[in-house]
């Protein structure tokens, strides 16, 4: 069941037929994810203690892609897990209870690991605020860092992304849609 | 959902999506820090007006987990043994600001009559011989990691049929879930009138344990056996004549335990009276699911707190 914030691509195009504009296609996505993963190899000087941790739901399929990108560049497997940050989130008591989701990390935990945080939209921050809360519950990593897809600006909190797979300006007002096979059946990002 | 005070309350949908959570919750019990912050500032309340070990503390730690404030109510020791009546003492409680209220009274439709009460969320863990929800809740998702769907399922409940509410609360949820149930008792702990209550509900009813055990009764061999507790204490006249005699006629006995096929789970709400309606060889055995149930049963409650208490009040489940 899709969380409020997060539109089916059914209701953006009831919402707007006509002024939805991609921004990303396929092919662009695919190579903005190749760029992180050699940033997060170059930054980390390895895989090494790497654990991926996709933040639901359109986090964990792009976490995915990204190891897989990782493991054929390395030639070894990178851990992968998923974080659920839906019982830290600050506006919980302001809508209907929300269904929560699985947080699953990978066999070696993240105690000493660098965790990197995977999302599709990086729009106020809240989520990654909450994503941080919950980490601390889980473990202690050595350090964190932010993988985003799409940083669309507005931040409400002091947080920014260590890698970006593309900076996207935008009016509050607008709304961004990351559609992924895994989730939607087809790869791409849209503005409207 | 506002309140939880019966099975019937909850859509087969919400019953799938507090499974859903709860397995979610499960996890929470692996961790190091076992705490969520879903519930911080909000407060629990357990008002138990019956003895009770596994419920009590079961929803006092999933409470805490979720970091609601918990606070335990028993009628020993507080206004109730001075006379108060059961309106006034939970009018008071929640005069404090009490988000949400679980209550166990002796006496049946007590849950129903206090939510009407009050404004916090009310839990029922318990009423009398009436519904225990959250015990057929986490029977059934205890079933369910064993036996995947229950679609089709045959689960026989043997032994105190009259005075349980255990009984009553999980032949609704199994139904619900598509399970066929078979319930077993001698017929002086049948309850009076279950055959209307059967043949509307669908399920089965047999004084003829060994016959449901080989799988001569209508459904066939069981792929689940849940035993009841005898409950000595609402006996107020001689059901049976010994405690032998039951044992010898509906206790899951090492001879009957022989029946089961070795991967059929044994469920017991407990308290467990060994010897009595289940031997010591069953209760124990790698089969027994008992001390799971427990474990269940704390993500259930999790996940039952959670789906009242989290949202905005009055919110459905989004």
């Amino acid at each position: 069941m899709p969380a409020p914030e997060e539109v089916s691509p059914d209701a953006v195009s009831r919402r707007a037929p006509r002024t939805d504009r991609t921004v990303l296609d396929a092919r662009d996505i695919s190579r903005a994810l190749t760029r992180i993963s050699h940033e997060l190899l170059e930054r980390n000087k390895g895989a090494t203690d790497l654990v991926l941790l996709g933040l639901h739901t359109r986090g964990v399929p792009l976490a995915k892609r990204i190891a897989e990108k990782i493991a054929a560049v390395e030639g070894a497997p990178v851990a992968v897990g998923e974080l659920d940050v839906t019982m830290y989130r600050d506006d919980l008591r302001s809508q209907p209870t929300r269904r929560a989701h699985r947080t699953a990390l990978p066999p070696g935990g993240i105690d000493g690991k660098v965790v990197v945080l995977v999302d599709d939209v990086l729009f106020s921050g809240r989520t990654i605020r909450a994503a941080l809360d919950a980490l601390a519950d889980l473990g202690r990593p050595s350090a964190v860092r932010l993988a985003v897809l799409v940083d669309r600006g507005h931040r409400e909190l002091p947080i920014r992304a260590d890698h970006v797979g593309k900076n996207l300006p935008s009016a509050l007002a607008e709304r961004v849609s990351v559609r992924l096979s895994e989730v939607d059946g087809t790869d791409e990002v849209t503005i409207s | 959902m506002k309140h939880l005070l019966s099975i019937d309350d909850l859509s087969t949908d919400e019953i799938i999506q507090l499974f859903e959570t709860a397995a979610d919750m499960h996890d929470v019990q692996g961790r190091e820090v076992k705490k969520l912050p879903a519930l911080r500032g909000r407060t629990v309340v357990n008002m138990f007006f019956e003895d009770s070990t596994r419920t009590r503390s079961s929803f006092e730690i999933a409470g805490k987990w979720l970091s609601a404030d918990v606070i335990n109510v028993s009628a020993k020791g507080s206004s109730a043994s001075k006379g108060e009546s059961l309106r006034d003492t939970v009018l008071t409680v929640c005069a404090m600001g009490v988000d949400g209220l679980v209550i166990r009274h002796p006496a049946s439709g007590a849950a129903v009559q206090v939510s009407q009460w009050v404004d916090a969320a009310v839990v029922n863990a318990g009423d009398g011989m009436h519904e225990h929800p959250t015990q057929a809740l986490l029977d059934a998702y205890t079933l369910r990691r064993h036996l995947g769907s229950l679609e089709g399922r045959h689960v026989a409940i043997v032994g105190d049929l009259t005075h349980s509410r255990v009984f009553r609360s999980n032949v609704q949820c199994l139904t619900r879930l598509g399970a066929r149930v078979t319930v077993v008792a001698p017929p002086t702990l049948m309850p009076s009138g279950i055959g209307a209550w059967s043949a509307a509900a669908g399920f089965e009813t047999s004084y003829d344990l060994d016959e449901v055990l080989r799988g001569a009764g209508v459904h066939g061999r069981p792929d689940a056996v849940m035993m009841l507790r005898v409950q000595r204490e609402r006996m107020s006249g001689a059901f049976f004549p010994s405690p032998r005699e039951y044992t010898v006629g509906y206790g899951l006995t090492r001879d009957r335990l022989a029946l089961l096929e070795p991967d059929v789970p044994i469920c017991h709400p407990g308290p467990m009276n060994r010897g009595l309606e289940i031997a010591a060889d069953a209760a124990d055995a790698a089969q027994s699911v008992v001390l799971e149930q427990v474990s269940s049963g704390l993500a259930i409650r999790m996940a039952v707190l959670y789906h009242l208490l989290a949202g905005e009040p009055e919110g459905g489940i989004a």
